[in-house]
């Protein structure tokens, strides 16, 4: 009895975990696909979207290959138009903007879009229920309205200049997305869209398979399958490219040095606007100091940072706009000058102490500045900080933190933060700058506080005139020099190696965000493979 | 065999309250903030009165109790919530990814008990002989040893050395479907590492109840009898000596738990584990708590299972004790 109880037992558990190995098997598929095909292409990305709804904000800076929005951006981040068949008619002083929609276009489960599309997906990311952490973004959209099939109206409650780079955000369908709840339903991991890839799957924390819709508007692409595995680790991402398994991938500088004059790796450096910056809270009596802001702008080496942090590639920050953009105002750069900005602390008043810091008034030279825990590029930059601003004779202590831990100490203590937009000036520097958003979220971190700052923020936003708002942003940069609310220290090159049988690749100007299609596969429905 | 296990279910139910309750307190209690981590790189550039929006659209700004008491009735009615992590209702994040785990720890387990009365019953068969000697001290090496340790070493010396084994994944990076072959050849390290870190449990416990069995007056009287080696060593010491084993199968299964959201998140198996990890510290009430309920049932169960075992396989016990 007993041997047939244990043998019986034992046979069942193996059958049991048989069964249960079958049971989860069981989703047969061809086996297509596979490496090296002339028409596959496979990138190794760092990061993993929450979600694919674009209603809960996937794609909204564009460029979200299952989807297009009205505008789109060339590889020069000039807008173009994509559903809608123009650039939009601004009317009414800047407060309506108008567009004409392209004909014939259709969603992948070949269903038509239409105007109604356009209306549903902007009226579902406004309302309060949409758990849609973006909508800030759409702040100045009083109401959208359909004009027939083929028109869509935006009324603004205030004139808005950079509006129309808001458009750019992916149009959902309403006859799917709007049948279910837009928080969770299915739409948010298999979403359906009129753009040149459609997804085949999605399995969270491996990889987003797509392939190409054969009916896109634009033309089908000639990249037939295209599969973005997400690998967290900036290792295992450079080992996996090595194997063979990855076509290209996003490393880190020093990861991406190896693949210099490789035979079959191209390496491609994205210019951008993701800049690293130091936060000096006005709340704080020395890093509220105007001197001592000065001297840190002055007394900082930038030019070292580029050089032994980012391994060159990057380049100097001296404002939220990137020295080569066309709004970056010429002659708003600072020379590294050491002397220049103790002197400058000097006559202010600020002598050094016993210790060789820096003493006023009683009030020593001395603030915390935090970086984001396990961010290694952050930890880097905060050190080098307090390096240079010590060599000056004040003491900047750095520490590391969660958010979390981060936060409530924001209006006092210096944070060395990250951000970076390049659609439009406005985008970063009104958030960043203006003091009635002093401490909402994020906004203004430093609490920085500066009339005529705040007064030429909302010139350049109202006005159309390209001209006029150069103006106003040159005002901002202007007066950062002589009242610099923040040290900004670099702006960074993305680096991507993908593989030669791509041919030359572009990649646009990146924001501070890696997104799903940043890099130079930004355009892969256009790559043409070679034979 | 009925009473006993209406009884464990009987206790299931305070353990579970209590271990649910727990999950929402401590998390309540933890710095993460479940707005923060749900608005991800947005949520950086968001207004205070989106993230204030936020927070009352996913229910969080109520207290810690009245949060878990929504849960639970919601979930008495077959309603575990939306995850706010992954966007999606807490059933079907668990459903897509709990096979997966399952076939992970269910081969890891079979690999294990298989192995583990395999080299058991050698190395009992000449207690303080060199095979044995052997084998005790492998088990007692890789009793020390940590799963993510040896994940590690795995994906170091069959991927990368010797390029033989896809050092992680479910199926090949370029491939968008799922193959029985490919998942065999990706189930490979994660499974065998999995299995390799519980081996030495059996081993031992094995050794020793085989060897107290050899010991033992039936066997002994069967050899006297001249029963082949084989027969007294098969059929008589290791039928005895698997008792403990029995209890072990079951007591291994909360271990097995925490090793495989190690393993997982070494060769980025795309089980429960790493669900488990982000809910965890995105505070996600409802995914967490959900995934907590089941760990703890699959515990309770794995006890009740190995004493139901243990049961069936000696009279003596009954299954009143």
């Amino acid at each position: 009895m007993r041997a047939r109880s244990i043998r019986g037992t034992g046979g069942l558990a193996a059958a049991v975990s048989i069964a249960v190995a079958a049971s989860a098997c069981s989703s047969p598929g061809d086996g297509a696909g596979g490496n090296g095909a002339k028409d596959s292409a496979v990138v190794g990305i760092a990061y993993e979207p929450e979600t694919l709804s674009p209603l809960l904000g996937y794609g909204k800076d564009g460029n979200s290959k299952i989807f297009d929005g009205l505008l789109t951006h060339d590889a020069d981040m000039k807008l173009k138009p994509a559903l809608a068949a123009e650039l939009p008619k601004v009317t009414d002083d800047g407060k309506t903007y108008t567009y004409k929609l392209r004909k014939g276009v259709t969603f992948s489960d070949g269903k038509p879009f239409s105007a109604k599309d356009v209306v549903f997906t902007y009226e579902t990311i406004l309302d309060k229920k949409t758990n849609n952490a973006s909508k800030t973004e759409l702040d100045a959209v009083k109401s959208v309205e359909a004009k027939g099939d083929d028109g869509v109206v935006f009324h603004l409650k205030y004139p808005y200049a950079p509006f129309a780079e808001r458009t750019v955000l992916p149009i959902a369908p309403e006859h799917i997305a709007g049948k279910q709840d837009v928080n969770t339903g299915d739409f948010t991991t298999k979403p359906i869209g009129t753009g040149p890839y459609e997804l085949v799957k999605w399995t969270k924390n491996d990889k987003l398979t797509f392939k190409a819709n054969p009916d896109y508007w634009g033309g089908a692409p000639k990249i037939k399958n295209f599969t973005m595995a997400i690998i967290k680790d900036d290792d295992v991402r450079a080992t996996r490219l090595d194997a063979g398994e990855l076509d290209g991938a996003i490393l880190p500088p020093n990861l991406a040095k190896k693949y210099a004059g490789n035979d079959s790796k191209k390496t491609y450096a994205a210019k951008t606007f993701d800049y690293r910056v130091v936060t000096l809270p006005t709340g704080n009596k020395i890093t509220g100091d105007t001197d001592i802001r000065r001297a840190l702008d002055i007394g900082v080496n930038r030019k070292a940072m580029v050089d032994s942090i980012l391994d060159g590639a990057g380049k100097e920050a001296y404002g939220p706009v990137p020295t080569d953009s066309p709004w970056f105002t010429k002659g708003t750069e600072r020379k590294f000058d050491a002397a220049k900005a103790k002197k400058l602390l000097d006559d202010a008043g600020w002598k050094p102490g016993k210790d060789g810091i820096r003493e006023k008034d009683g009030a020593r030279a001395k603030f915390n500045l935090w970086y984001l825990a396990g961010d290694k590029l952050r930890q880097d930059h905060a050190l080098a900080y307090a390096s240079d601003a010590k060599k000056l004779g004040i003491k900047v202590q750095v520490q590391s933190g969660t958010w979390e831990v981060i936060e409530p100490l924001m209006p006092e203590d210096a944070v060395l933060g990250g951000g970076g937009s390049p659609a439009d000036p406005d985008f970063d520097q009104y958030t960043l700058l203006k003091s009635s958003l002093a401490g909402d979220g994020f906004n203004n971190m430093a609490h920085y506080d500066n009339a005529k700052v705040d007064k030429a923020l909302e010139d350049a936003r109202k006005s159309g005139d390209r001209d006029k708002r150069q103006a106003a942003y040159d005002t901002i940069q202007r007066e950062l020099v002589k009242n610099p609310g923040y040290t900004f220290l670099t702006h960074i090159d993305h680096l991507y190696v993908v593989d030669k049988r791509f041919g030359d690749l572009s990649t646009q100007v990146e924001p501070h965000d890696h997104g799903l299609a940043s890099g130079p596969w930004w355009n892969v429905e256009d790559w043409q493979p070679e034979k | 065999m009925a009473r006993l296990t209406a009884r464990r279910a009987l206790f299931a139910v305070p353990v579970l309250l209590i271990v649910t309750f727990g999950v929402f307190a401590i998390a309540a209690a933890s710095p993460f903030d479940p707005v923060k981590a749900y608005a991800g790189t947005a949520g950086l550039t968001a207004s205070q009165e989106n993230l204030d929006q936020l927070r009352a659209n996913l229910g969080v700004d109520k207290p810690l109790a009245a949060q878990w008491w929504d849960w639970l009735t919601a979930a008495l009615t077959g309603d575990f919530g939306d995850s706010s992590t992954l966007r999606q209702p807490v059933a079907d994040v668990i459903g897509e990814r709990v096979g997966w785990s399952v076939l992970l720890a269910a081969t890891a387990f079979l690999v294990a008990i298989l192995v583990g009365t395999a080299l058991g019953v050698l190395a009992a068969r000449r207690p303080g002989g060199w095979l044995d000697r052997l084998v005790t001290s492998l088990a007692y090496t890789l009793e020390a040893a940590p799963p993510f340790w040896l994940g590690l070493l795995a994906v170091w010396l069959f991927s990368l050395k010797l390029g033989v084994l896809p050092s992680g994944g479910l199926t090949d990076t370029a491939s968008s479907t799922v193959t029985a072959g490919q998942v065999a050849s990706h189930l490979v390290l994660p499974a065998g590492v999995l299995a390799v870190s519980q081996l030495p449990w059996f081993v031992l416990y094995v050794r020793q109840g085989v060897g107290d069995a050899l010991g033992d007056d039936p066997v002994r009287g069967a050899r006297a009898r001249g029963l082949a080696e084989r027969t007294v060593l098969l059929g008589h010491a290791l039928r005895s000596g698997m008792l403990p084993v029995l209890t072990l199968i079951g007591s291994r299964v909360p271990e097995l738990i925490t090793g495989a959201l190690l393993v997982e998140t070494v060769f980025s198996w795309p089980g429960i584990a790493a669900a488990t990890v982000q809910a965890a510290t995105a505070v996600d009430f409802p995914l967490l708590a959900a995934l907590t309920a089941l760990a703890t049932a699959a515990v309770l169960l794995g006890n009740l299972v190995a004493d139901l075992l243990y049961g069936l396989a000696d009279p003596r016990v009954g299954f009143d004790g």
